[in-house]
């Protein structure tokens, strides 16, 4: 079984997901894959989403080899799906980022073992949303009914795409805050709101007094072509202590990292803040992602 | 009234939605160094659509990858297969559910414009969904 998209699976099986992240992280299940290897093969930069399946493997009794394109046969010519054709080889399960869209459904498509999406371009990051709709089950309690506001540049971030599609496959009530030209894509709107007939609220300003959970990401500057436009942006966007003044005491805040200047650092040491926890939830997770993928 | 020669055998192409001729006609492989005769009429006056294209290549027959081809850029067209200068077969061309090797996804980060990739498009409404990217494209945008 690979996992590629969030698109890809029904409610059902992330529930089941979900469920398994939880018994893993309260120790009332303990996957075991000895004797089974993982490659990473990361095409890209990662610090949260590479270390924490290679910690999550480990964890599940597995070893790890580790694919790094710069000293790879990458450099003589060698095309991406023979490489994928090699490294099946190597290992039980493959974990792959990389920057071209649809580069890992491409390497699922020619790779006999499961293949893990760990993020293709501005496309898809199921695990991301596996391990934030987690976060706000484990923060929250529940996912649906929740008010959930998803700010920043949702045009370009892969991480807000596939989760505004989680949050809505849960019956979370979805508000996407952005600046003027970095919404979330048409497409993208339509597609969820038909498929799970629910609607999303879409504001081009902060208002948090009926948020449960405020969710960041981060503005891409280099995105803009005028930079006094893209700091006058920044600005705007950046979550300060002064804006949770009026939201409710049981806020939450998230963020799928690196986070750059979007949060206020005071903001760290707020009990509000779960983004740290957040990140930490990317073990279990994706240890009971390895386990499903392994096991189907 | 504009004639053009009947053809003996090869295929015409009716009720083309008028200004998309030139790209059946690509489609079809008629450019530079096609070795038979090829016509293309464009605004012929049509009770169903108001103006029409036509377009008649002769030793060509088409396949089904490339009536749906024609589907993408003028879905209702219909195909005319001739042979011995008659009507031997007759459809119309509609969107199928799915593109399998036909059409190019616009997103220039696609893979399938990096690598050797099989295309393929599934249809949502009246769109079509890349099964790599999994973006959206209208029908004539994948030609």
């Amino acid at each position: 079984m690979d996992l590629i998209s969030i698109r890809d699976l029904d409610k059902k099986e992330v529930e089941e997901i979900l469920e398994s992240a939880d018994r893993i992280h309260t120790g009332k299940k303990k996957p075991d894959h000895r004797g089974k290897i993982l490659a990473t093969m990361f095409f890209e930069a990662s610090t949260r989403t590479k270390l924490s399946f290679q910690s999550a493997a480990e964890r599940n009794g597995m070893q790890v080899v580790d694919f790094l394109p710069e000293t790879s046969s990458l450099k003589k010519g060698e095309s991406f799906t023979d490489t994928i054709r090699i490294v099946e080889g190597y290992g039980d399960a493959l974990v792959i980022r990389h920057p071209v869209e649809g580069s890992v459904r491409l390497a699922a498509d020619v790779c006999g073992k499961p293949v893990v999406n760990g993020g293709d371009g501005a496309n898809q990051h199921p695990t991301q949303t596996l391990i934030d709709l987690f976060s706000i089950r484990k923060t929250k309690g529940k996912i649906e009914g929740m008010n959930v506001h998803l700010v920043g540049d949702l045009k370009h971030a892969r991480a807000m795409r596939s989760l505004a599609y989680g949050l809505a496959m849960f019956g979370a009530k979805v508000t996407l805050v952005s600046p003027k030209g970095l919404e979330l894509p048409k497409q993208d709107v339509e597609e969820i709101t038909r498929r799970f007939g629910c609607t999303m609220a879409v504001k081009d300003a902060l208002d948090l007094k009926d948020a449960d959970v405020l969710y960041v990401c981060r503005i891409q500057e280099e995105r803009f072509a005028d930079p006094m436009e893209a700091k006058r942006v920044r600005e705007q966007f950046m979550i300060r202590k002064d804006d949770l003044k009026g939201a409710k005491g049981d806020l939450v805040i998230l963020h799928p990292l690196p986070k750059v200047n979007e949060i206020e650092a005071s903001i760290d040491a707020m009990p509000q803040a779960k983004y740290f926890e957040q990140a930490h939830y990317g073990v279990p997770v994706r240890q009971a992602v390895l386990d499903w993928v392994l096991s189907k | 009234m504009l004639k053009v020669d009947v053809i003996e055998k090869g295929t015409v192409v009716d009720h083309i939605q008028a200004g998309k001729g030139m790209k059946v006609l690509a489609i079809l492989g008629a450019g530079e160094g096609h070795p038979e005769r090829a016509a293309l009429v464009m605004n012929v006056p049509s009770k169903k659509l108001g103006k029409k294209d036509i377009v008649k290549i002769e030793g060509k027959l088409v396949s089904e990858s490339i009536a749906n081809m024609i589907a993408l850029v003028s879905p209702g067209a219909s195909i005319n297969i001739i042979e011995n200068s008659k009507v031997a077969k007759k459809y119309a061309v509609s969107l199928p559910e799915r593109l399998m090797g036909v059409g190019s996804c616009p997103n220039p980060n696609c893979i399938t414009n990096k690598e050797e990739a099989g295309k393929q498009f599934a249809k949502e409404g009246d769109r079509y969904r890349c099964h790599y990217c999994e973006r959206l494209f209208g029908a004539n945008e994948l030609v």
